[in-house]
């Protein structure tokens, strides 16, 4: 008995004293001269190929062309109104208790000065109120959620891009404008949170555009399947005039290898919301005329622009393809946070947060997608305009064509309107 | 009555695909006793070798029809060499420990591996679909199926025929039934224990990765599919009994009927039907579909 | 002997804790937070892998508290620590008396299989739910602890945490207490031979039972106070893969004594962290490597460092 806790004593004690010494030394950075800015995006999982990889990619091109100053006007400052930028990446995979976690190490073990970042919306809903806590300006980069604004107010938190539900709205107007004897219509979304809200916006949309069409059927099978078989077997049955799907990434392609050789794709006509980030790999396997979004004026939807052909160049020469959306996304967010900084600098040399905040709250900036402008949640939330087009394959290649163009007035809630109500009650257009 | 129809067959498919996955598995548990949770890795490791290197055939300009022994190749490959290196470097020195030990042993292992494979293939998804369509398809009733459908249901005929027929009839396999049995006794009666070890992880590695390269020119070959196939694989062994190659047939065939049913007729059950199916059939036999007969220690 | 030394050491970490909450950095408080949050979820596994048994389906619980608590917030507009406690104590304590009378005849792979059945249909029920956001869960914000405000005020996190550590403190007594008992001591007999406990007289069912529901009820104590430090909820909790989890963390602890599924998380916690920190694209590898190292060296798990009794397997 003597002897049988003096050596675990000793233990404890030196494992104490190494964690505190590790506490010291990592939490203790001094003020770094450049501006830290923490990235939070898929670098492993399902959403790492389409999404998390090709933000990471872009975050990184942003980066050093804005240190290097060569951002076309009105962002040629260098960095942010010149102090250099510095980004700091991790991985948002695990789950959203342990992005919370992670945000609590980004913020006050790496000392970030600002943290941009995800694209799951569970990980947006669950980081706002951390951040508020923290009282770290965070920018929403990519998630759809219309909750994160609709359910609560946040101070600190911004969202740079529009939030789903003009997905939706938008899909169906493009849907009923180029097949307006639409009957009926059948789904297959992934069944978690994205999925269902997708499909819940789009019936709730097609029902107050068009009545009399019917739902045939509603697929939901569970995220990352895989195996379709019985899905298409149910869809081939059900003969629906159009298929809406929500499927995104390797979830997708399997659907369209699966559908195509069964020819569910000559039986109805199909709807992808988030379809445009893996087009550039499907030729062959998906049919002329699917419609196809790219969640706002991103990608072959954004207008010519100076800012659009900058992000298509820098991107282009480290991924070899051109910047697809969740690209823009992050594009959106690192432009927005440097106007507004750069506003909040005109005033003070070294601006502080609430100066920032302030200065960020109901912005216009211009973007590689066009102008965008923060007018929802008291300031936070972006609006924009979308796009929808139609595929077509050219010498092997899936292009997009027959796009047509949305006005934010048809496609946005007005502000304190929830997304659901406002399409149930007719989508009357806001006052912009 | 063609939905009735179009339940069977998808049924069918769907469980010819879940007794691919499973076989391995119910192997490696029945005789090492281990369950085995890198299964999923291995299955992962035949997908992306498979849609690598018969789509390298295939762009190499070489004939399509090639690509289903590039694919059969690649797996035998992953296996031959995934196999014996987990079995012989790692898993043989912990053998004495306690069965849970092995599994975090193993859940190590499917950590490293998913590293391993994002680190290798990158984290955009691969597909392989021309030996999918090159078959081309039939049809019955209102429904077009790709011939490649056969294809699997005939594939895991064969591969459960043949384990069945070595297990059964050849002297190595009747050696590995009477490990699976008794351990102790078969040592006792001069059976190199740890060379059947050896090969039957081997031979399951083999048989998760060509589930893996089977599957991978109907899927898109991304992270994480590994993950998502080890509760399937699991829950089917455990239905079907385990260590027992016709449980196994008999649960995948449940449980792929089942969830074709629900995707027909209830689509928000999708989710639930296989857990429901290992509840309701633990309830009822509570060591699965075909259990073996264990003697108690007193 | 032994057994007060236990107790001398849980009483003076939570001296320790309590004093020193304040005085570390807020992430490090937080992440020891959060480590006996899923401590005490380990302890309730550590009971039953004592009892023989492995649940690889303990986010049903972990998942159930935590929802208990956060819904009292949308149904009721409760927000009270104390209340959401209880009501994770009671809802876990309820499910689980009913599901341990089936559970309670099986072993082995069955019963850790059975489990994980029953946590995935929770999780699907919870994904259906729209009502309650679906895979996205939703946030849950704790406003008073009997009756007093703390939301908003400066203590609002040190008193979260400090609720957590008492709470951590008392599970782990009881826990020790209920070891040297009777009954407790009945646990390691039916993992070893449940046909001579019979014979002796004692019900093993009854013990397992017990035993489930009281592992059941920590699980859920953790998961509700997960719920409130962490601020947000999903049905992921319930998913198989945070079972197994508990599960890797309570194999990488070992069973000897109480203090070692808190080390165990809070090691596993940090060293994930870490992982995250210094290489976000092999995080799943480093972490795979660490495991293989504590089990190759310390095949006890971590407590047999402290322990000269190494398991014989």
């Amino acid at each position: 008995m003597n002897g049988i806790y003096s050596r675990p004593l000793k233990a404890v004690a030196a494992m104490l004293a190494g964690a505190a010494l590790t506490i010291v030394c990592t939490s203790g950075h001094a003020q770094d001269k450049p501006i830290r800015i923490g990235l939070v995006t898929f670098l492993s999982g399902p959403a790492a190929g389409p999404f998390g990889v090709p933000a990471k990619i872009a975050a990184e091109a942003i980066v050093d062309s804005l240190n290097a100053g060569k951002v076309p006007a009105p962002y040629n400052a260098k960095g942010f109104a010149g102090t250099p930028l510095e980004l700091t990446i991790i991985d948002e995979a695990g789950g959203a208790t342990k992005q919370v976690t992670e945000l609590r190490n980004l913020v006050e073990r790496q000392n970030v000065d600002f943290v941009v970042g995800y694209i799951s919306s569970g990980d947006c809903l669950a980081v706002a109120p951390v951040a508020e806590e923290l009282k770290k300006i965070t920018v929403l980069f990519d998630c759809g959620t219309p909750r994160v604004f609709e359910d609560a107010s946040y101070k600190y938190v911004f969202r740079t891009r529009s939030h789903a539900t003009m997905d939706a709205v938008a899909g169906a107007m493009y849907l009923l404008e180029s097949r307006p004897a639409t009957q009926n219509f059948g789904g297959i979304n992934q069944n978690y949170a994205w999925g269902q809200d997708s499909w819940a916006d789009f019936t709730a949309v097609m029902a107050t555009l068009k009545p009399d069409a019917k739902i045939t059927t509603s697929q939901m099978p569970k995220f990352g399947a895989g195996q379709y078989g019985p899905e298409i077997s149910a869809l081939l049955q059900s003969n629906s005039d159009v298929i809406h799907s929500s499927l995104w990434g390797g979830d997708l392609e399997a659907f369209m290898l699966q559908g195509t050789p069964r020819g569910l794709f000559a039986r109805s006509q199909l709807i992808l919301v988030a379809g445009e980030p893996y087009l550039h790999r499907l030729p062959g396997n998906i049919p002329d005329g699917t419609i196809v979004g790219a969640r706002g004026p991103n990608g072959v939807f954004a207008q010519k622009s100076p800012l659009n052909d900058w992000l298509r160049q820098i991107y282009k020469e480290r991924a070899d393809v051109y910047p697809n959306y969740p690209a823009y996304s992050v594009a959106l967010a690192f432009l927005g946070l440097k106007a507004a900084y750069e506003k909040a600098r005109l005033t003070n040399a070294a601006p502080a947060t609430e100066e920032i905040i302030k200065a960020f709250e109901y912005l216009s900036f211009d973007s590689p997608a066009g102008k965008v402008m923060m007018k929802l949640g008291k300031g936070h939330q972006a609006v924009t305009g979308t796009a929808y087009g139609s595929t077509l394959a050219v010498d092997g290649q899936v292009t997009i064509g027959n796009i047509k163009y949305y006005p934010l007035e048809r496609v946005q809630p007005p502000e304190g309107v929830k997304s659901i109500d406002w399409i149930k009650s007719g989508m009357k257009p806001g006052k912009w | 009555m063609s939905q009735l129809l179009a339940v069977l067959i998808d049924g069918l498919i769907y469980s010819s695909w879940l007794f691919i996955i499973a076989v391995g598995l119910t192997l490696i548990y029945g005789v090492m006793k281990i369950l085995n949770i890198a299964h999923g890795s291995l299955y992962a490791l035949g997908a992306y070798s498979a849609a690598s290197l018969a789509g390298y055939w295939i762009n190499q300009g070489h004939a399509p029809m090639g690509s289903y022994a590039v694919m059969l190749v690649a797996a035998i490959l992953v296996g031959l060499i995934a196999g014996p290196v987990i079995e012989r470097g790692l898993l043989r020195f912990m053998y004495g420990k306690d069965e849970i030990v092995l599994v975090l042993v193993t859940y190590a292992v499917f950590l490293i591996l998913e590293d391993f494979v994002k680190l290798v293939w990158g984290v955009d998804p691969y597909f392989l679909y021309q030996p999918y369509s090159l078959l081309g398809s039939f049809d019955i009733a209102d429904l077009t199926y790709p011939n490649y459908n056969l294809v699997l249901f005939a594939a895991a005929v064969l591969i459960g025929v043949v384990v069945a027929w070595v297990l059964t009839r050849t002297r190595q396999g009747k050696m590995l039934l009477a490990v699976i049995h008794d351990r102790e006794m078969s040592a006792a009666m001069g059976i190199n224990v740890g060379r059947v070890y050896f090969i039957t992880f081997t031979v399951g590695a083999i048989l998760g990765a060509l589930g893996g390269a089977l599957t991978a020119p109907m899927i898109s070959v991304q992270p994480g599919i590994g993950a998502e196939t080890i509760v399937l694989a699991f829950a089917v062994v455990v239905i079907g009994g385990l260590g027992s190659l016709p449980g196994a047939a008999l649960a995948a065939i449940l449980v792929g009927l089942v969830r074709s049913a629900a995707v027909h007729y209830r689509p928000e059950l999708d989710l639930f039907s296989i857990y429901f199916v290992m509840a309701i059939v633990l309830i009822v036999r509570p060591k699965g579909l075909f259990s073996i007969p264990e003697a108690r220690k007193i | 002997m032994k057994r007060d030394l236990t107790v001398s050491i849980l009483i003076g970490a939570l001296i320790v804790l309590l004093l020193a909450g304040p005085l570390l950095p807020r992430w490090a408080m937080f992440l020891i937070n959060v480590s006996l949050c899923y401590g005490l979820v380990v302890l309730g596994m550590m009971l039953l892998m004592r009892t023989g048994l492995v649940s690889f389906g303990h986010g049903l619980y972990y998942c159930l508290g935590a929802y208990a608590a956060g819904t009292l917030d949308v149904l009721f507009g409760i927000s009270d620590i104390a209340v959401m406690l209880l009501a994770a104590i009671a809802a876990t304590g309820a499910v689980s008396t009913l599901l341990a009378l089936l559970l309670r005849k099986y072993r082995d792979i069955f019963f850790a299989m059975l489990s994980l059945a029953f946590s995935m249909i929770l999780y699907g029920l919870l994904v259906k739910t729209s009502a309650l956001g679906s895979s996205d869960g939703f946030n849950v914000a704790a406003k008073t602890l009997f009756g007093v405000r703390i939301a908003g005020t400066e203590f609002e996190r040190y008193l979260i945490f400090a609720i957590t550590v008492v709470t951590a403190f008392v599970a782990a007594i009881c826990i020790h207490w209920y070891r040297g008992s009777h009954r407790g001591r009945l646990a390691e007999a039916i993992r070893d031979n449940e046909l001579r406990v019979e014979y002796m007289g004692a019900s093993v069912a009854n013990t397992v039972h017990i035993n489930y529901v009281m592992s059941a009820v920590l699980a859920g104590l953790g998961g509700a106070l997960a719920a409130i430090s962490v601020g947000h909820i999903d049905p992921e909790m319930a998913y198989w893969t945070t079972s197994g989890e508990f599960v890797f963390v309570a194999i990488l602890a070992g069973t000897g004594n109480v203090l070692a599924p808190f080390l165990g998380a809070f090691i596993f916690e940090t060293i994930r962290s870490f992982a995250y920190e210094y290489s976000p694209n092999t995080w799943q590898m480093a972490l795979g490597i660490s495991m293989l190292i504590v089990i190759m060296f310390l095949p006890g798990g971590l407590w047999s460092l402290f322990t000269r009794m190494r398991k014989t397997a």
